[in-house]
């Protein structure tokens, strides 16, 4: 080791009193705040609707949906000019022509200068199926993840990824809180990638862990995990910055419906590559995990 | 690691070259007779719409247990047992009381595996009903598998008739199938406004002709019924003749009287029994009723005996369209409730494609001068691994003709992103290992192997995420899961072969060279 080595875990401790109340601070957000569900998980129907004439105001839209009988409209402008969202609990399947009659209803108040370019409807019972998959989607992925690094390390290795993971997924969601933005089918399938994503990053340190701990006999677990942390630490950061750019690149250009879930893999991908550097490692090190414990495998 | 015998490296190039040539076909219109795949598009990319229709079998139970309740009637007469206080209770369950000397006797009968009454279903290990008996008192109702079994027929009869009638509007390629055991997903590519497709899946279509009683009020053997514009009429629940003799249902214009009306067709026994009750009963209002709702109920003004009829009722061209088309596809077993619709109007799709590509040109761009600035030489092998990356993930993407969505092109996407991380580990590792190691073809062999398993773990946990999305994810999202999950394979492939071979060429001609990488 002629380097010169960074001292991450100088760090260990002030990280994880940050990353620790940043958990509290999200569970709290997600237990009494809650999260702003879209359609697929709370039910109603979404309309994306696109004005001609750009003399009509977001305010002439929520105006004339409140004098249609639907409920709780939100209306919210989405991406570019003219283009807007709509939402309301009411879902069309009661009424056959319901859309054809909301566009009758409407185009009384704006004229005709408009058009539905999306409707999503979706009734209570699948919406409640759709939520109950995608936590065990969730769960799920976490176990499996917990398994297979059990299968290919020893458990304080899983210990330490799987504490990663939550911590990555539930800071993610406390941000989607805080922010209130909505979490929609496309946001479950980004967590899931970013637990894809963040294990990856802590497993390629993990295995530079487990090397150095059969390499170097006499240095304590504190400094190893430092020195693989520096080790991988250039791949580490490339393989952020090129999944960045791609990120980047679908939330800048891949128009308003990847927006939430490139700004969710966004977030991730920053918060996975700090947690497999400030989570994972330090739960080795609290672990006490030693060259014995390597040792102990390769009897068995 | 470096070595590649001339074997494989044909048939890496050959692997490649036929998948880039399956890919590329995609995007080059011709009339080619080897290889005529092309990826499909999902409906959120071409426009469509996406129907979750879900079957309210409660009447059909409930008709069911009615006719179960005649049958075991009969049956037990049949088999001279005695019993009394028989009875349909909450509409589901069956019960009555047998006298003790054929307690045992009737048991047997409804517990036997080969049970007449009671079938016996031994792949689910069940019988049709459950029998609760109290006393001297049984009580049957469904099982678990009895439900199954009517649900499955029911959703068999229905997917039918939904078929029929999606084809006779004819739209282009619909998707329909069967969800869990009540439920039918239809996909309707192209398809802007749902709006008349829902309207007429939401009928049953249940067609009756009955009298209109002569009663003033609702007696035994009546019921009140509506017409279209609410008034009343009290109509007998005797049903001459049902939608299931009509052979054949159309709008005409009736020349007479200047309306629109729909003439229909009845089969032999429909014919027959129109003829006698039409007769027998001239002067008489005839009900025409659809779902429970009285079209119309004109007067029977002399005999129908040759077959065939017409529904007047204040029908707009369409209105009569629609209805012979229900009336053509027979009615459904029950009542289709739409439980999620999803709809995207075909210029929005085409806004999605547009946007995916630009973002998927940027990014790959964006990821391209990276590598190439980092790593030069390795950069633009890295790179060019990239581009076949690309093509082996579209190519295998084609073969199977897998439904490319939105998400899915933002799998793509990431996987480019993601894709140099296998590059990236075996660079770096490669680094580390020139520091000790002076024979820089060695050097090389070992970065190769000793970051190995690491790529191997590294990979797997993003395949386990891919995988689980793929099972429990719908619809776009099982497109992301796809390209996530192809595209990890595609890579380590390039990477292992592709970039290595470009690496073993490079090493092995520059050997003598200082710092290589």
């Amino acid at each position: 080791m002629n380097q010169k080595l960074i001292p991450f875990n100088n760090f260990y401790k002030i990280f994880n009193i940050i990353s620790i109340s940043l958990i509290i601070l999200s569970v709290l957000l997600l237990l009494f705040k809650g999260l702003n569900y879209g359609v697929d998980f709370k039910g109603g129907t979404l309309i994306e609707l696109r004005t001609i004439d750009s003399n009509i105001t977001i305010s002439d839209l929520r105006k004339s949906f409140n004098k249609i009988n639907l409920g709780d409209v939100s209306v919210k402008e989405f991406g570019k000019e003219n283009d807007y969202i709509v939402k309301f609990e009411k879902k069309h399947t009661v009424e056959e022509n319901f859309i054809q009659n909301l566009k009758v209803e409407l185009s009384k108040q704006i004229g005709n200068s408009f058009d539905f370019r999306r409707v999503e409807s979706v009734g209570p019972k699948v919406s409640s199926e759709l939520l109950k998959s995608s936590i065990l989607a969730i769960g799920l992925s976490l176990t499996a993840m917990l398994i297979y690094i059990w299968i290919r390390f020893e458990w304080q290795f899983s210990l330490g990824a799987i504490a990663a993971l939550f911590h990555d997924v539930i800071i993610t969601l406390g941000i989607f809180s805080v922010l209130n933005l909505e979490i929609n089918l496309s946001i479950i399938a980004a967590v899931l990638t970013i637990v894809g994503y963040s294990m990856n990053d802590t497993v390629v340190i993990f295995d530079r862990v487990r090397e150095n701990l059969k390499k170097f006999s006499d240095i304590k677990i504190f400094e190893l995990t430092n020195i693989a942390i520096n080790e991988t630490l250039s791949r580490t950061l490339i393989t952020s910055i090129t999944t960045l750019l791609a990120l980047l690149s679908i939330f800048f250009f891949g128009g308003e419906i990847l927006k939430g879930f490139s700004f969710a893999m966004i977030l991730g991908v920053l918060i996975g590559t700090y947690s497999s550097i400030f989570i994972a490692n330090p739960i080795l090190v609290s672990l006490g995990v030693s060259q014995k414990t390597i040792i102990k495998e390769d009897k068995n | 690691m470096l070595y590649f015998s001339k074997l494989k490296i044909t048939l890496v190039i050959i692997f490649t070259l036929l998948l880039s040539y399956f890919s590329l076909s995609n995007f080059i219109k011709s009339d080619d007779f080897l290889f005529q795949r092309n990826l499909n598009l999902g409906l959120d990319l071409q426009g469509g719409s996406y129907l979750l229709l879900e079957i309210d079998n409660e009447p059909v139970i409930i008709q069911e247990v009615q006719t179960k309740f005649l049958q075991i009637k009969k049956f037990l007469k049949d088999k001279k047992i005695n019993f009394k206080n028989i009875g349909i209770l909450n509409d589901k369950d069956i019960t009555f009381e047998i006298y003790t000397e054929d307690l045992d006797k009737t048991k047997k009968l409804f517990d036997d595996k080969d049970s007449e009454i009671n079938p016996y279903y031994p792949q689910y290990k069940s019988h049709q009903f459950e029998i609760n008996i109290e006393q001297n008192i049984f009580t049957l109702n469904f099982s678990k598998y009895g439900l199954i079994q009517i649900k499955g027929s029911s959703q068999n009869q229905a997917i039918e008739i939904v078929r029929r009638r999606i084809d006779e509007i004819g739209t282009n390629e619909p998707n329909i199938l069967k969800r869990g055991n009540d439920r039918i997903l239809v996909e309707l590519p192209g398809l802007n406004n749902p709006d008349r497709i829902k309207s007429l899946l939401g009928k049953t279509a249940n067609l009756t002709f009955r009298f209109v009683s002569q009663n003033e009020t609702e007696s035994f053997g009546t019921e009140k019924l509506l017409f279209e514009n609410g008034t009343e009429a009290i109509v007998s629940k005797r049903i001459i003749l049902s939608g299931d003799n009509l052979t054949d249902a159309k709008p005409r214009m009736d020349n007479q009287s200047n309306e629109t009306v729909v003439t229909f067709n009845l089969d032999r026994v429909g014919a027959k029994k129109f003829a006698k009750a039409t007769s027998s009963n001239v002067g008489k209002k005839l009900a025409i009723i659809l779902d429970g709702k009285i079209i119309s109920a004109p007067s029977i003004i002399e005999p129908i005996i040759g077959g065939t009829g017409q529904i007047t009722g204040n029908f707009t061209f369409q209105s009569a369209t629609d209805l012979a088309l229900l009336l053509r596809s027979g009615a459904l077993p029950a009542p289709l409730n739409i439980i999620e619709e999803r709809t995207v109007g075909p210029d929005l799709g085409q806004d999605s494609i547009n946007a995916g590509i630009i973002s998927l040109i940027i990014g790959f761009v964006l990821v391209i001068f990276f590598m190439l600035f980092k790593y030069k030489v390795f950069g633009l092998i890295a790179n060019i691994t990239l581009i076949f990356n690309l093509l082996l993930l579209i190519g295998i993407l084609t073969l199977f003709e897998a439904t490319l969505t939105l998400p899915g092109i933002a799998g793509i996407i990431l996987t480019v992103g993601m894709a140099v991380d296998a590059n990236v580990l075996i660079f770096e590792r490669i680094k580390e290992e020139v520091k000790n190691e002076k024979n820089q073809i060695l050097a090389f062999d070992s970065g190769y192997t000793k970051s190995r398993t690491t790529i191997l773990d590294a990979n797997v946990t993003t395949l386990i995420a891919a995988i689980i999305l793929f099972i429990l994810g719908s619809g776009p999202i099982k497109g992301f899961s796809i390209t996530l999950g192809v595209g990890i394979l595609t890579t380590l492939f390039s990477v292992y072969f592709i970039a290595r071979l470009l690496t073993s060429l490079y090493v092995i001609k520059n050997k003598f060279k200082e710092k290589l990488i």
